[in-house]
Protein backbone atom coordinates (compact mmCIF):
# COMPACT_ATOMS: atom_id res chain seq x y z
CA UNK A 1 0.00 0.00 0.00
CA UNK A 2 1.23 3.65 -0.65
CA UNK A 3 0.09 7.36 -1.67
CA UNK A 4 -0.18 8.75 -4.78
CA UNK A 5 -0.66 12.29 -5.62
CA UNK A 6 -2.92 13.37 -8.05
CA UNK A 7 -3.18 16.81 -9.41
CA UNK A 8 -6.97 18.01 -10.34
CA UNK A 9 -7.11 21.58 -9.94
CA UNK A 10 -10.56 21.62 -11.11
CA UNK A 11 -13.22 24.01 -9.84
CA UNK A 12 -15.51 21.73 -7.37
CA UNK A 13 -18.59 23.66 -9.12
CA UNK A 14 -17.55 22.09 -12.40
CA UNK A 15 -19.97 19.90 -12.16
CA UNK A 16 -22.27 21.83 -11.47
CA UNK A 17 -22.02 24.48 -13.94
CA UNK A 18 -21.81 22.06 -16.56
CA UNK A 19 -25.20 20.68 -16.16
CA UNK A 20 -26.30 24.61 -15.98
CA UNK A 21 -24.75 25.17 -19.17
CA UNK A 22 -26.91 21.99 -20.57
CA UNK A 23 -30.12 23.42 -19.59
CA UNK A 24 -29.35 26.79 -20.53
CA UNK A 25 -28.86 25.63 -24.12
CA UNK A 26 -32.22 23.53 -23.80
CA UNK A 27 -33.95 27.12 -22.71
CA UNK A 28 -32.47 28.71 -25.74
CA UNK A 29 -33.54 26.12 -27.81
CA UNK A 30 -37.02 26.55 -26.61
CA UNK A 31 -36.11 30.26 -26.73
CA UNK A 32 -36.76 31.07 -23.20
CA UNK A 33 -35.63 33.79 -20.87
CA UNK A 34 -34.76 32.88 -17.81
CA UNK A 35 -34.47 34.45 -14.31
CA UNK A 36 -33.41 33.14 -11.11
CA UNK A 37 -35.32 34.83 -8.14
CA UNK A 38 -33.67 34.58 -5.37
CA UNK A 39 -33.82 36.30 -2.04
CA UNK A 40 -33.85 35.47 2.43
CA UNK A 41 -36.78 33.81 3.45
CA UNK A 42 -39.85 36.26 3.79
CA UNK A 43 -38.44 38.84 1.65
CA UNK A 44 -41.50 38.94 -0.65
CA UNK A 45 -40.56 36.99 -3.68
CA UNK A 46 -43.75 35.36 -3.80
CA UNK A 47 -45.95 38.28 -3.24
CA UNK A 48 -44.01 40.56 -5.85
CA UNK A 49 -44.13 37.54 -8.65
CA UNK A 50 -48.52 37.95 -7.76
CA UNK A 51 -48.39 41.80 -7.85
CA UNK A 52 -46.27 41.71 -11.17
CA UNK A 53 -47.63 38.87 -13.22
CA UNK A 54 -51.21 39.89 -13.37
CA UNK A 55 -52.70 41.11 -15.80
CA UNK A 56 -50.51 39.58 -17.92
CA UNK A 57 -47.49 40.99 -19.57
CA UNK A 58 -47.23 42.33 -22.81
CA UNK A 59 -46.86 39.88 -25.48
CA UNK A 60 -44.41 37.14 -23.03
CA UNK A 61 -45.91 34.40 -22.35
CA UNK A 62 -44.53 33.55 -18.14
CA UNK A 63 -44.24 30.32 -16.12
CA UNK A 64 -42.72 30.01 -12.80
CA UNK A 65 -40.47 27.29 -11.62
CA UNK A 66 -41.01 27.17 -7.74
CA UNK A 67 -38.61 25.97 -5.73
CA UNK A 68 -38.96 25.18 -1.84
CA UNK A 69 -37.79 22.61 0.80
CA UNK A 70 -41.35 21.32 1.20
CA UNK A 71 -44.47 21.58 0.55
CA UNK A 72 -46.74 23.82 -2.50
CA UNK A 73 -48.14 26.81 -0.51
CA UNK A 74 -46.06 29.43 -2.89
CA UNK A 75 -47.31 27.48 -5.93
CA UNK A 76 -50.76 27.42 -4.61
CA UNK A 77 -50.64 31.12 -4.54
CA UNK A 78 -49.79 31.59 -8.00
CA UNK A 79 -51.93 29.25 -9.55
CA UNK A 80 -54.81 31.57 -9.40
CA UNK A 81 -52.96 34.00 -11.42
CA UNK A 82 -53.45 31.90 -14.39
CA UNK A 83 -49.60 30.90 -15.35
CA UNK A 84 -47.90 27.88 -15.77
CA UNK A 85 -46.62 26.89 -11.96
CA UNK A 86 -44.16 23.92 -11.35
CA UNK A 87 -43.66 23.09 -7.94
CA UNK A 88 -39.82 21.83 -7.24
CA UNK A 89 -39.25 20.31 -3.89
CA UNK A 90 -35.72 19.62 -2.97
CA UNK A 91 -36.23 17.50 0.37
CA UNK A 92 -35.44 14.49 -0.98
CA UNK A 93 -31.71 15.48 -0.73
CA UNK A 94 -30.09 16.08 2.40
CA UNK A 95 -32.45 16.45 4.92
CA UNK A 96 -34.10 19.41 2.23
CA UNK A 97 -31.86 21.22 0.21
CA UNK A 98 -31.35 24.76 1.24
CA UNK A 99 -30.93 26.19 -2.70
CA UNK A 100 -31.85 24.59 -6.50
CA UNK A 101 -28.62 23.64 -7.65
CA UNK A 102 -28.76 22.62 -11.65
CA UNK A 103 -29.12 19.32 -11.49
CA UNK A 104 -32.62 19.72 -10.04
CA UNK A 105 -33.48 22.10 -12.49
CA UNK A 106 -32.71 19.76 -14.74
CA UNK A 107 -34.96 17.10 -13.25
CA UNK A 108 -38.11 19.42 -13.61
CA UNK A 109 -37.44 19.99 -17.03
CA UNK A 110 -39.81 17.39 -18.39
CA UNK A 111 -42.52 18.84 -16.05
CA UNK A 112 -41.85 22.30 -17.54
CA UNK A 113 -44.28 23.67 -20.79
CA UNK A 114 -41.47 24.71 -22.08
CA UNK A 115 -42.95 25.27 -26.25
CA UNK A 116 -45.29 27.56 -23.89
CA UNK A 117 -43.28 30.16 -22.36
CA UNK A 118 -41.14 33.33 -23.31
CA UNK A 119 -39.92 33.85 -19.96
CA UNK A 120 -39.54 31.59 -17.06
CA UNK A 121 -39.09 32.63 -13.72
CA UNK A 122 -37.30 30.23 -11.39
CA UNK A 123 -38.49 31.06 -7.26
CA UNK A 124 -35.50 29.84 -5.66
CA UNK A 125 -35.77 28.43 -1.88
CA UNK A 126 -35.43 31.34 0.12
CA UNK A 127 -31.72 31.67 1.51
CA UNK A 128 -28.99 34.36 1.22
CA UNK A 129 -26.00 32.27 0.92
CA UNK A 130 -26.14 28.44 -0.95
CA UNK A 131 -28.58 30.14 -3.87
CA UNK A 132 -25.64 32.38 -5.13
CA UNK A 133 -22.98 29.27 -5.74
CA UNK A 134 -25.10 27.41 -7.84
CA UNK A 135 -26.12 28.51 -11.55
CA UNK A 136 -28.50 26.80 -12.63
CA UNK A 137 -29.02 27.99 -16.39
CA UNK A 138 -30.64 31.07 -15.65
CA UNK A 139 -29.71 34.44 -18.47
CA UNK A 140 -30.49 36.77 -15.11
CA UNK A 141 -30.51 36.80 -11.77
CA UNK A 142 -31.65 38.76 -9.44
CA UNK A 143 -33.22 39.19 -5.37
CA UNK A 144 -35.00 40.65 -3.66
CA UNK A 145 -34.41 42.36 -0.25
CA UNK A 146 -36.81 43.95 2.10
CA UNK A 147 -36.38 46.69 4.46
CA UNK A 148 -37.30 44.83 7.46
CA UNK A 149 -33.95 42.80 7.17
CA UNK A 150 -31.79 45.75 7.69
CA UNK A 151 -29.09 47.76 6.16
CA UNK A 152 -25.76 45.71 6.78
CA UNK A 153 -27.14 42.62 4.78
CA UNK A 154 -25.18 43.86 1.67
CA UNK A 155 -21.89 43.25 3.86
CA UNK A 156 -23.20 39.96 5.58
CA UNK A 157 -24.15 38.05 1.91
CA UNK A 158 -21.94 39.86 -0.28
CA UNK A 159 -21.37 36.88 -2.35
CA UNK A 160 -25.39 37.03 -2.79
CA UNK A 161 -25.61 40.67 -3.50
CA UNK A 162 -22.66 40.63 -6.04
CA UNK A 163 -24.33 37.73 -7.81
CA UNK A 164 -27.35 39.70 -8.87
CA UNK A 165 -27.79 42.25 -11.84
CA UNK A 166 -30.88 43.87 -10.12
CA UNK A 167 -31.84 44.40 -6.50
CA UNK A 168 -35.58 44.65 -5.55
CA UNK A 169 -35.85 46.59 -2.57
CA UNK A 170 -39.30 45.40 -0.92
CA UNK A 171 -41.78 46.57 1.89
CA UNK A 172 -41.09 49.98 1.24
CA UNK A 173 -44.37 50.68 2.55
CA UNK A 174 -43.01 49.88 5.71
CA UNK A 175 -40.13 52.48 5.63
CA UNK A 176 -42.19 55.24 8.28
CA UNK A 177 -42.35 52.51 10.99
CA UNK A 178 -38.82 51.33 10.68
CA UNK A 179 -35.39 52.48 11.81
CA UNK A 180 -34.29 51.20 8.86
CA UNK A 181 -31.68 53.63 6.92
CA UNK A 182 -32.52 53.46 2.98
CA UNK A 183 -29.01 55.57 2.26
CA UNK A 184 -27.13 53.65 4.52
CA UNK A 185 -28.20 49.91 2.85
CA UNK A 186 -27.99 51.52 -1.20
CA UNK A 187 -24.69 52.74 0.29
CA UNK A 188 -23.41 49.49 1.27
CA UNK A 189 -25.15 47.95 -1.82
CA UNK A 190 -22.81 49.83 -3.92
CA UNK A 191 -19.58 49.23 -2.10
CA UNK A 192 -20.27 45.34 -2.92
CA UNK A 193 -21.89 45.51 -6.39
CA UNK A 194 -21.35 48.93 -7.26
CA UNK A 195 -23.59 50.63 -10.09
CA UNK A 196 -25.95 47.37 -9.75
CA UNK A 197 -29.35 48.11 -10.94
CA UNK A 198 -31.91 48.79 -8.00
CA UNK A 199 -35.82 48.91 -7.33
CA UNK A 200 -37.82 50.37 -4.11
CA UNK A 201 -40.70 48.97 -4.39
CA UNK A 202 -44.03 47.56 -2.70
CA UNK A 203 -45.44 44.38 -3.25
CA UNK A 204 -48.35 44.98 -0.62
CA UNK A 205 -49.36 48.43 -2.47
CA UNK A 206 -48.19 48.13 -5.94
CA UNK A 207 -45.72 50.73 -5.59
CA UNK A 208 -43.00 50.62 -7.95
CA UNK A 209 -43.61 46.59 -9.66
CA UNK A 210 -44.02 48.51 -12.70
CA UNK A 211 -40.34 48.94 -13.05
CA UNK A 212 -40.18 45.51 -12.71
CA UNK A 213 -42.77 44.48 -15.18
CA UNK A 214 -40.44 46.58 -17.37
CA UNK A 215 -37.36 44.74 -16.46
CA UNK A 216 -38.69 41.36 -17.67
CA UNK A 217 -39.59 42.66 -20.74
CA UNK A 218 -36.70 44.50 -21.31
CA UNK A 219 -34.30 41.02 -20.61
CA UNK A 220 -36.69 39.11 -22.50
CA UNK A 221 -35.92 41.30 -25.64
CA UNK A 222 -32.27 41.66 -24.58
CA UNK A 223 -32.02 37.50 -24.20
CA UNK A 224 -33.82 37.81 -28.07
CA UNK A 225 -31.35 40.02 -29.34
CA UNK A 226 -28.62 38.11 -27.89
CA UNK A 227 -30.34 34.55 -29.27
CA UNK A 228 -30.23 36.24 -32.67
CA UNK A 229 -26.95 37.58 -32.56
CA UNK A 230 -25.07 34.19 -31.95
CA UNK A 231 -27.28 32.25 -34.25
CA UNK A 232 -26.60 34.95 -37.36
CA UNK B 1 -24.30 27.46 5.90
CA UNK B 2 -23.25 27.28 2.72
CA UNK B 3 -20.53 24.42 3.88
CA UNK B 4 -22.63 21.66 3.28
CA UNK B 5 -23.08 22.70 0.05
CA UNK B 6 -19.32 23.44 -0.69
CA UNK B 7 -18.02 20.37 1.59
CA UNK B 8 -20.74 18.12 -1.26
CA UNK B 9 -19.05 19.48 -4.41
CA UNK B 10 -15.84 19.08 -3.22
CA UNK B 11 -16.23 15.41 -2.29
CA UNK B 12 -18.11 14.86 -5.57
CA UNK B 13 -14.77 16.51 -7.38
CA UNK B 14 -12.93 14.37 -5.17
CA UNK B 15 -14.48 11.26 -5.88
CA UNK B 16 -14.60 11.76 -9.46
CA UNK B 17 -11.02 12.05 -9.28
CA UNK B 18 -10.63 9.31 -7.35
CA UNK B 19 -12.03 6.15 -9.32
CA UNK B 20 -12.95 4.24 -6.75
CA UNK B 21 -9.88 4.03 -4.54
CA UNK B 22 -9.38 5.04 -1.13
CA UNK B 23 -8.71 9.00 -0.45
CA UNK B 24 -6.44 9.70 2.23
CA UNK B 25 -6.24 13.50 1.92
CA UNK B 26 -7.78 16.12 -0.20
CA UNK B 27 -6.07 19.69 -1.57
CA UNK B 28 -8.59 22.54 -1.82
CA UNK B 29 -7.79 26.03 -2.61
CA UNK B 30 -10.34 28.45 -1.21
CA UNK B 31 -10.81 31.77 -1.84
CA UNK B 32 -11.59 34.57 0.73
CA UNK B 33 -14.25 36.39 -0.94
CA UNK B 34 -15.63 32.50 -0.78
CA UNK B 35 -16.65 33.25 2.79
CA UNK B 36 -15.90 29.59 3.86
CA UNK B 37 -15.41 28.97 7.40
CA UNK B 38 -12.52 26.36 7.55
CA UNK B 39 -13.59 24.27 10.83
CA UNK B 40 -17.35 24.20 9.10
CA UNK B 41 -16.11 22.89 5.69
CA UNK B 42 -14.49 20.22 7.64
CA UNK B 43 -16.84 18.99 9.91
CA UNK B 44 -19.08 18.82 6.73
CA UNK B 45 -17.01 16.69 4.70
CA UNK B 46 -16.11 14.25 7.30
CA UNK B 47 -20.33 14.31 7.61
CA UNK B 48 -20.72 13.91 3.60
CA UNK B 49 -17.65 11.38 3.19
CA UNK B 50 -18.79 8.66 5.08
CA UNK B 51 -19.82 5.46 3.90
CA UNK B 52 -17.46 6.96 0.51
CA UNK B 53 -14.05 6.22 -0.60
CA UNK B 54 -13.43 9.63 1.19
CA UNK B 55 -14.09 8.44 4.27
CA UNK B 56 -11.83 9.46 6.65
CA UNK B 57 -9.30 11.84 4.61
CA UNK B 58 -8.20 14.93 5.49
CA UNK B 59 -9.08 17.81 3.89
CA UNK B 60 -6.28 20.47 3.57
CA UNK B 61 -7.39 24.01 3.05
CA UNK B 62 -5.32 26.69 1.77
CA UNK B 63 -7.30 30.36 1.85
CA UNK B 64 -6.13 32.68 -0.91
CA UNK B 65 -6.41 36.44 -0.42
CA UNK B 66 -8.55 38.76 -2.34
CA UNK B 67 -7.46 40.90 -5.25
CA UNK B 68 -9.27 43.03 -7.04
CA UNK B 69 -8.08 45.73 -10.05
CA UNK B 70 -9.77 48.74 -11.07
CA UNK B 71 -10.27 48.71 -15.18
CA UNK B 72 -10.06 52.22 -15.02
CA UNK B 73 -6.85 53.64 -13.46
CA UNK B 74 -5.58 49.62 -13.02
CA UNK B 75 -5.14 50.15 -9.23
CA UNK B 76 -4.62 46.91 -7.89
CA UNK B 77 -5.41 46.31 -4.01
CA UNK B 78 -6.63 43.86 -1.66
CA UNK B 79 -9.94 44.14 0.10
CA UNK B 80 -9.81 44.48 3.87
CA UNK B 81 -13.69 44.56 4.02
CA UNK B 82 -15.83 44.20 1.03
CA UNK B 83 -15.27 47.53 -0.98
CA UNK B 84 -15.56 46.56 -4.34
CA UNK B 85 -15.32 50.44 -5.54
CA UNK B 86 -11.17 51.44 -6.77
CA UNK B 87 -10.39 53.19 -3.71
CA UNK B 88 -8.00 55.43 -5.76
CA UNK B 89 -10.48 56.15 -8.30
CA UNK B 90 -13.80 54.79 -7.19
CA UNK B 91 -14.25 53.84 -10.12
CA UNK B 92 -17.08 50.70 -9.91
CA UNK B 93 -15.70 48.21 -12.81
CA UNK B 94 -13.43 45.80 -11.51
CA UNK B 95 -12.12 42.69 -11.89
CA UNK B 96 -11.79 40.05 -9.27
CA UNK B 97 -7.86 38.59 -10.12
CA UNK B 98 -8.03 36.34 -6.68
CA UNK B 99 -10.36 35.40 -3.81
CA UNK B 100 -13.39 33.41 -6.30
CA UNK B 101 -11.34 30.24 -5.93
CA UNK B 102 -13.02 27.05 -5.03
CA UNK B 103 -10.63 24.53 -6.32
CA UNK B 104 -9.54 20.78 -5.76
CA UNK B 105 -6.22 21.19 -5.82
CA UNK B 106 -5.44 17.84 -5.22
CA UNK B 107 -6.32 14.48 -3.90
CA UNK B 108 -4.26 11.41 -2.06
CA UNK B 109 -5.22 8.27 -3.13
CA UNK B 110 -4.18 4.95 -1.86
CA UNK B 111 -3.00 2.18 -4.10
CA UNK B 112 -2.74 -1.27 -2.85
CA UNK B 113 0.16 -3.58 -3.80
CA UNK B 114 -2.21 -6.26 -5.88
CA UNK B 115 -3.72 -3.31 -7.60
CA UNK B 116 -0.09 -2.72 -8.60
CA UNK B 117 1.07 -5.66 -9.85
CA UNK B 118 -2.48 -6.50 -11.59
CA UNK B 119 -1.33 -2.85 -13.07
CA UNK B 120 2.13 -3.98 -14.48
CA UNK B 121 0.91 -7.59 -15.60
CA UNK B 122 2.05 -8.38 -18.73
CA UNK B 123 -1.54 -9.25 -20.46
Amino acid sequence: MHRTKIRVVEDALDANNTIARANRSDFDRQGVTVVNLMSAPGAGKTSLLERVLSPPLDGLRVGVLEGDVQGSYDADRLASLHVPVTQLNTDPGFGGECHLDANMVRSALPALPLEELDLLVIENVGNLVCPAEFRVGEDARAMVCSVTEGEDKPLKYPLMFRTCELVVVNKTDLLPHLDFDLDRFLYNLDAVNPGVRRMLVSARTGEGTEEFREWLLELSARAQAGAAVSTA
Amino acid sequence: MHELSVATAVLDTALKHAGGRPVSEVGVRVGALRQVVPESLRFYFEIVARESPCEGAGLTLTEVEARLRCRRCGQEWAPQWVQFRCPECAAGDVEVLAGEELLVDYIEVEESQAKEAECIAPR
